[in-house]
């Protein structure tokens, strides 16, 4: 139930100002997003220079870098993460409040990126906890984040605070808590949380395999 | 502060003959209280990315501290052995993701070890350029990251970061990537610089002088820094020379090693330089060596810009297409920003490497970090691993 | 500074029985190593290190190589005893054949050192030490104790290939987690079975995506029942 916007644009003229709770609460949100102060590797040095005078995060609310999860909103994955590093990864994001966001940053955090067939490296954190925003680029420049703190304010924006779709934090059966890998003789276990990325399944006789939606 | 013109540095003296000398010294715990034992990171806010130091506490007190490595292993050396040598230049720009220019540079110079490979004149010259840009810009943030570790929120890195932009602004516009440079080949460079290239670099080689200056206006005599600083994390140079100890690090204890010195690879026997040396190898002789080097960085890059002569840039005889060197080995070396990078390469013949091996400077210099924090406040243990200066890229490659 | 071969004598004369051999180096770069018998390794290192002409004070660079046990095809020439008739007369000539002999070379990991030194400003001197194979009898003395600097690379090589360095005073995992049991750097390392989605699969990434078509099946109707 949006009010007319040439309605709006008129009262606002007179000095009224007419909203609706659903665009204050998802304008709140979205003006003040605190990353948390994580970076990963090579990413994070351009998401460093993101904050710096030159690019200025601080133009959309997100400058205050949270060192505790608990404090923060958006987790950056800034580069690449490794077999090793994941459950501290899935642990960190289970810490954080809702409502939290994900951008996985640069290639490495999508799918491994160059280091794919490395035997640490893991295939994209997409795996294992749920990915809001991705870009891709090795590293992504700065305006690139921008880019992608943009078309997360837009998310935002464009979400309901009832129904179906409801942001996660609004919806109780939501899960909150991801499973944490565990480091096992070989590999991680289990490789993949398939709630979250499910397996590809074979669709038509084409022959190669299609990946379904990701959540 | 010591120049190294004026001064040979540590003189050597025998090294200890007592049985495990060099190993970190056992403190006994003097309160009565249990132990403390602190995980520092891997997420921590100021372990310069994904590092973990186990520290055991008496009070404040650091009695125990045991890195943990690992959480940016990356496999470069597995990657290494399945590929090919000129795909190999782009992941040597991820190793030390500050200074992607200086690691194309080592590993171009192990595998012209390894072939046999001459340079042409004006390359040498652009290797220099990129190389001490890359030193200038690395210094400027490494200090900017260890005042943000004493508390300094984000002024000094400020500072270092819009002199790094300029810098980085001369990268893009030379090699086309910001941060990951890929430039240089196997006898050569990959494109030549334009003469409108060369005229801002000068520009900003002109400003740096003004850029130190204010940078050390800003901290060299902070009664905070010098007071955080002096005296704290010392470094013995014995125990330096045993540990492989190397760069800024290395000299900040008075050992005069410089491997643009010692080596002469490349053209640095053309350029008049000196190499700063520190005397009490603690933390304030870290910084003040890294300022000077920046210094003389610049003195480097104005008789380099000043020289280059015209020619090609890649050597006419470099193989490019089905690139095989003859079976054998190399192991090349230079002065990084951070210390002694060197690659090891082992050939069999084939398209690409049999063994790969990078040697970090990063890893290596952490070997004493136990050293250096045992005795000292748990605050200081940040500081001293900040001065460091180390990137988790290369340390745990 | 010295060569390999001074270098080699210089050794031997100042410890007996040294057993150091030259291993050449046919590439550019001429950087001949020694072979060292493990057994007198300590000793001809710490020789090394307090020689006032060497003084290999800086150990630089610690690594593992892993060399797979492989089949060697060499031409040996040999002399037979070959019946044949010459000019209608049989007689028995002696000839010399080429034959092509096979045989089983050994696999066996190595550890390289590159050693400069800081006082006298030169290097590297190459030293190399092999085990003697590739599963059970793979311990090789450690040089902590000597350079201080080989602490975490004997680490990373215990960790990534395997070789067990005595005497060494840490010897844990460096990179991976404590957990793991392989050692992935080793030529022969299969990697955990991991689905790969990509759009244009060939060749082997195809066959395992492939194989995992029914399981992603199975996956996708239990989390569609999870869902309902």
């Amino acid at each position: 139930m949006a009010v007319d916007k040439e309605l709006k644009i008129e009262l606002g003229k007179q000095g009224v100002f007419v909203t609706t709770i659903e665009e204050l609460y998802n304008w709140g949100r979205r003006s003040s997003i605190w990353p948390m102060q994580f970076g990963l590797a090579c990413c994070a040095i351009e998401m460093i220079a993101t904050t710096m005078a030159r690019y200025d995060l601080a133009r959309f609310g997100a400058e205050v870098f949270r060192p505790s999860p608990r404090q923060a909103d958006l987790m950056i994955i800034s580069g690449t993460v490794t077999k090793k590093m994941a459950p501290q990864v899935v642990r960190l994001y289970n810490q954080m409040a809702e409502p939290r966001y994900v951008i996985a940053m640069g290639a490495c955090a999508i799918s491994g990126g160059p280091f794919k067939q490395g035997y640490n490296v893991l295939k994209g954190i997409d795996r294992y906890i749920p990915v809001d925003v991705h870009i891709p680029g090795c590293p992504p420049r700065p305006e690139a984040l921008l880019q992608a703190f943009m078309t997360l304010q837009k998310k935002i924006d464009g979400q309901s605070l009832t129904g179906e779709n409801r942001p996660r934090h609004l919806n109780a059966d939501a899960p909150g808590e991801f499973p944490v890998p565990v480091q096992g003789e070989h590999d991680l276990e289990p490789p993949a949380n398939h709630l979250v990325w499910p397996l590809p399944v074979k669709q038509g006789t084409g022959n190669c395999v299609q990946g379904s939606e990701k959540q | 502060m010591k120049v190294a013109e004026t001064s040979p540095g540590f003189a050597f003296e025998k090294a200890p003959e007592a049985e495990g000398w060099n190993r970190p010294p056992v403190i006994e715990p003097d309160g009565e209280g249990e132990l403390l034992e602190v995980s520092m990171g891997p997420h921590h806010p100021s372990t310069h990315g994904v590092f973990r130091m186990d520290v055991a506490l008496d009070g404040e007190r650091v009695i125990r501290l045991k890195p943990v490595f690992g959480y940016l292993h990356r496999n470069h050396e597995q990657i290494a052995e399945t590929t090919s040598y000129l795909s190999m230049m782009p992941y040597t720009d991820r190793l030390d993701y500050f200074c992607s220019l200086s690691n194309n540079w080592a590993y171009a110079l192990a595998v012209e070890k390894l072939v046999g490979q001459a340079v042409p004149e004006r390359a040498e010259y652009i290797r220099v350029i990129l190389a001490e840009l890359t030193r200038v810009q690395n210094h400027a943030s490494a200090i900017g990251f260890l005042i943000q570790e004493m508390g300094a929120s984000g002024t000094p890195l400020m500072y270092a970061f819009k002199e790094r932009e300029k810098i980085l602004d001369l990268f893009e516009s030379l090699t086309g990537s910001r941060m990951m440079c890929n430039y240089m080949r196997f006898g050569g460079c990959r494109v030549d610089t334009s003469a409108a290239w060369l005229e801002a670099t000068r520009k900003v080689v002109a400003g740096l002088p003004h850029f130190i200056d204010e940078y050390e206006a800003l901290l060299s005599e902070n009664e905070i820094l010098m007071a955080r600083c002096q005296g704290v994390g010392v470094l013995k140079p014995e125990l330096a020379v045993n540990a492989g100890i190397t760069g800024p690090m290395l000299r900040a204890s008075g050992v005069n090693y410089d491997i643009r010195r010692v080596d002469h690879y490349g053209i640095y026997d053309r350029f008049k330089f000196r190499v700063p040396l520190g005397e009490h190898g603690d933390i304030y002789d870290r910084y003040m060596v890294r300022v000077l080097e920046m210094r003389e960085s610049i003195k480097i890059l104005e008789q380099a810009l000043k020289e280059i002569p015209s020619g090609p840039v890649m050597d006419a005889k470099a193989k490019i297409r089905g690139f095989r060197p003859k079976p054998g080995e190399a192991y090349g070396r230079i002065e990084a920003p951070k210390g002694e990078l060197g690659f090891y390469l082992i050939s069999d013949g084939g398209n690409g490497p049999y063994r790969f091996r990078v040697r970090p400077p990063s890893l290596i210099n952490l070997t004493v970090l136990e050293d250096m924090c045992l005795g000292h406040n748990v605050a200081d243990v940040v500081l001293i691993f900040g001065s460091v200066d180390i990137v988790l890229g290369e340390v745990d490659r | 500074m010295k060569t390999v071969e001074q270098i080699k004598a210089a050794i031997e004369a100042a410890v007996p029985g040294a057993g150091v051999t030259i291993v050449t180096n046919p590439s550019p770069s001429a950087q001949h190593s020694l072979l060292l018998n493990p057994s007198q390794a300590i000793a001809v290192a710490n020789f090394l290190r307090e020689d006032e002409e060497l003084a290999l004070d800086f150990l630089s660079n610690v690594t593992g190589v892993d060399y797979l046990d492989k089949e060697v095809a060499e031409k040996v020439k040999v002399t037979k005893q070959v019946a044949k008739t010459v000019d209608g007369v049989e007689q028995t000539i002696e000839e010399t054949v080429e034959e092509t002999r096979k045989h089983l070379e050994p696999g066996h990991l190595e550890a390289v050192y590159h050693l400069f030194s800081m006082r006298k400003k030169h290097g590297p001197v190459v030293l190399r030490m092999r085990t003697v194979n590739r599963t059970d009898k793979v311990e090789l003395p450690s040089f902590t104790p000597i350079w201080r600097s080989a602490e975490f690379q004997e680490r990373e090589i215990f960790d990534l290939y395997g070789i067990v360095f005595a005497g060494h005073p840490d010897l844990r995992r460096l990179l991976m987690w404590p957990e793991f049991k392989d050692h992935p750097m080793r030529k022969d390392y299969v990697e955990p079975d991991d689905f790969e989605y990509e759009p244009t699969a060939h060749d082997s990434v195809m066959a395992r995506a492939k194989s995992h078509e029914a399981a992603g099946e199975q996956a996708s109707l239990s989390s569609a029942e999870a869902a309902r």
